[in-house]
């Protein structure tokens, strides 16, 4: 949230220096209420517009938008950078699966099925379909489908249709369930918001050019939504690429209220192979939402896994829990790697151990998400380290021998970790972890 | 309504490199490569040129390497024979250059003679008439070695070859000096080691206009995010001015796909996740067209649908 300077509140002031607040002047009083001693309400002669212009330029640049009923929502917007290594980008675009309305009963029950079935464990965490996208338009009785929908599948809808009453019909068969409507044009900007307000439901709004689709955002707050959602159908994606990009800027480096909203892609394309690529692509680049026809783990999986990486926190070390990991069956002969808690280090080593089809335990130590030189050079890992790792893992109790296997980066630890512990063989590993099966089948007979 | 003025004063080009020699170049390439010399961001052509696009190099090594049968059976039979994996990567997947890895070169695998690898390079020079670039096998000492003799075998064709590391660079510049290839400045997923390589060639006396950057690449999961955020902050350094950083860039998106279990493991063994015949080539598609966004030049693919459907991105992003 962007905070006020006194400088911003005092230009709103009354200016009379009238001491009513208590304060001796208003400059006096706009410091306090920048400093969250006072609020703006104290001073009884501020007028509504200075309150409204206020409390405008205190919201963060792009908002906040929730779709579904409590219990099953979808939250997105709110981003504040357009690269992640300014800060990071906050909420993970959601992956939306279209259920087209040409589909039979049938084939949409099965649909929903396989959305509530697609979740996954990777890295430690769950990634999952975020939302369904229910065409209302082009057959009979969508107000039925669309309930049964809301009822059956786990996440929340979208209600994708052009025609306004339709969307107004099938938005009312669901009360309370708060879909987002898909989509406003210029045209029936009005309509559907007046509808969208009195759902309670989010609003996205499609339009030719940026200049329409900031008017129409606008019209669309004058009947009382500000739940808004910018809609694109993607059909160049260079050019769909820079609308993101022109309407992200405005919003969070110049402030420009009426593209500050999250925006949504609707992917067109005429294969399950394009369809992944151009998802994975807006998932980079600037979509809150992305909506798919693909619902088979194998479409979803890399979207998902790239909006993962895309979206993980690059102020934050990536991190593994430091303890003793068994790859594969291990026994008491098994080779003991030890490595550092840096996930992509851990991950590396783990995945080469398993290409090596040679089981092995590896023994994590905790160097706050460091990667091996980076843990040296600060001080995070240290002979007297590994060893006290080794003991609080017990990894003697598992193995018979006692060879170490060390990062090839620390070649200087090999005599100092023979001299201070019972491992009296410690055998340099290899610099890169691609060479550990080599290593491994070569040095470990 | 008004927009605001959004568009960014980048202010400078990232260099253009060529890779590649026609005949009346010196050569015998049927074609040459060009890639950078861009002044902003991908597809942002409302502030700035992107005059070339991004291209794919087939990965092509001197013997199979240790992929699943999925990605081998999908290049065919023609990956025992580099020269014929080469000529169907050109004719039938579509690739716009060659990449050579020279991975049999490993001592602690068929430790192949550098005099051995340099016939490879001829046999695909003589297969293909694309852009070739040549690699080693990732062991330094060997390296200097193989690339030594292929850079000869392949003189005059205006290679790129690789790679000029932190701890061991001076050979290869010398190689690339004398034989006059362009050249891969490597480094391990660390922006600082990068500009630091780059440093090191320019004291050599090398050109940075006849380098590509390798930042190294992370497979999809593996840690894309950090590599992602490296090649997106050395461009955008590049176009704001750091000659250092201005640099196209190189991706081996094949080469490190394909040891990842999404990739490698059926659904034995990840119940759930889908066939591996779809998955694979899609884990590798996926990760490419992230690299797409955050600047990648030069693509490294392994699997023809990963690099057909590639393909058809780049041409959507044209
Ligand atoms: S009450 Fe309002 S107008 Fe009067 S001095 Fe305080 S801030 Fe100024």
């Amino acid at each position: 949230m962007a905070a006020l300077t006194g400088m911003q509140i005092y230009k709103n002031l009354p200016r009379s220096n009238c001491k009513e607040c208590g304060f001796p002047t208003c400059m006096a009083f706009a410091m306090q209420v920048a400093a969250k001693q006072k609020a703006l309400g104290d001073c009884p002669r501020i007028t509504d517009d200075a309150k409204n212009s206020l409390a405008d330029a205190s919201s963060p640049p792009m908002k906040l938008v929730t779709i579904g009923p409590e219990g099953k929502q979808f939250t997105f917007g709110q981003e504040t950078v357009m690269f992640r290594h300014e800060e990071r980008f906050h909420h993970a675009t959601g992956v939306a699966v279209r259920i087209r309305g040409a589909l039979t009963e049938m084939q949409v029950d099965e649909l929903v099925a396989a959305i509530n079935r697609a979740d996954f464990m990777r890295a430690g965490e769950k990634l999952a379909v975020a939302l369904c996208a229910v065409e209302v338009d082009g057959y009979a009785d969508p107000a039925g489908r669309v309930q049964r929908i809301a009822q059956n599948c786990r996440v929340p809808l979208i209600l994708m249709g052009d025609n306004p009453e339709t969307l107004c019909a099938t938005a009312q068969a669901i009360p309370g369930q708060r879909p987002l409507l898909c989509k406003a044009t210029p045209a029936n900007v009005e309509f559907l918001a007046k509808l969208a307000a009195g759902a309670k439901c989010a609003l996205a709004i499609g339009a030719g050019t940026l200049e329409e689709l900031a008017d129409a955002t606008q019209k669309a707050k004058a009947n009382c939504v500000d739940d808004l959602v910018l809609a694109f159908s993607d059909k160049n994606t260079s050019e769909t690429i820079r609308q993101l990009t022109i309407a992200r800027r405005a919003a969070i480096k110049k402030n420009f209220r009426a593209l500050g909203y999250p925006a949504l892609v609707e992917v067109n394309a005429d294969s399950p192979e394009a369809e992944t690529v151009l998802a994975a692509t807006f998932a980079a680049k600037y979509a809150g939402i992305v909506v798919i026809n693909g619902h088979e783990p194998w479409e979803l999986l890399p979207v998902l896994t790239t909006i993962q990486s895309i979206y993980t926190n690059p102020q934050v070390p990536n991190a593994v829990e430091a303890k003793l990991y068994a790859i594969g069956s291990v026994t008491e002969n098994s080779p003991v790697i030890v490595t550092t808690n840096f996930s992509l280090t851990y991950f590396s080593v783990a995945g080469e151990v398993e290409r090596s089809k040679i089981p092995c335990y590896i023994s994590v130590v905790n160097t706050e998400g460091l990667g091996v030189l980076n843990s040296y050079a600060g001080d995070k890992i240290s002979p007297e380290k590994v060893l006290k790792t080794l003991q609080e893992q017990k990894v003697a109790e598992h193995v018979k021998h006692r060879k170490l296997i060390i990062p090839g980066l620390l070649p200087i630890f090999k005599g100092e970790l023979e001299d201070i512990s019972e491992w009296k063989e410690v055998i340099i590993g290899p610099e890169s972890a691609s060479k550990i099966p080599a290593f491994l089948n070569s040095v470990w007979k | 309504m008004q927009l605001p003025d959004v568009n960014e004063k980048w202010t400078h080009r990232i260099n253009t490199v060529t890779i590649g020699a026609t005949k009346e170049q010196g050569g015998t390439r049927g074609k040459t490569i060009t890639v950078g010399g861009q002044t902003t961001l991908p597809s942002l052509t409302f502030e700035g040129a992107t005059p070339n696009k991004p291209v794919i190099a087939g990965y092509v090594a001197d013997t199979p390497p240790d992929w699943p049968d999925t990605l081998k059976n999908a290049i065919g039979k023609e990956i025992n024979s580099p020269a014929e994996w080469a000529r169907k990567c050109v004719e039938t997947f579509g690739v716009d250059m060659i990449n050579l890895s020279l991975i049999g070169a490993d001592p602690s695998g068929k430790n192949s003679t550098p005099a051995e690898c340099a016939r490879v390079v001829e046999s695909v020079l003589k297969a293909v008439d694309v852009p070739l670039i040549i690699r080693g096998c990732n062991d330094e000492e060997k390296d200097n070695l193989v690339l030594l003799e292929c850079s000869q075998a392949s003189r005059g064709e205006n290679c790129l070859i690789g790679s000029a590391k932190e701890k061991n660079y001076r050979t290869v510049v010398a190689i690339c000096k004398a034989d006059k290839h362009k050249i891969i400045a490597e480094a391990p997923v660390d922006i600082n080691i990068g500009k630091q390589v780059n440093i090191l060639l320019q004291d050599s006396g090398f050109d940075l206009n006849d380098v590509v950057m390798f930042q190294t690449t992370a497979a999809l999961g593996y840690g894309l995010d950090y590599v992602y955020t490296i090649l997106e902050r050395a461009r955008t350094t590049g176009i704001k001015g750091d000659k250092l950083m201005a640099m196209p860039q190189l991706c081996d998106v094949g080469g490190e796909t394909w040891r990842v279990k999404e990739a490698v493991a059926d659904e034995d063994v990840l119940p759930g996740w889908g066939s591996l015949q779809k998955r694979g080539p899609m884990w590798e598609a996926a990760c490419a067209a992230a690299y797409l966004q955050a600047g990648a030049d030069i693509l490294i693919m392994a699997h023809p649908a990963a690099i057909a459907t590639i393909k058809m991105l780049i041409q959507r992003l044209s």
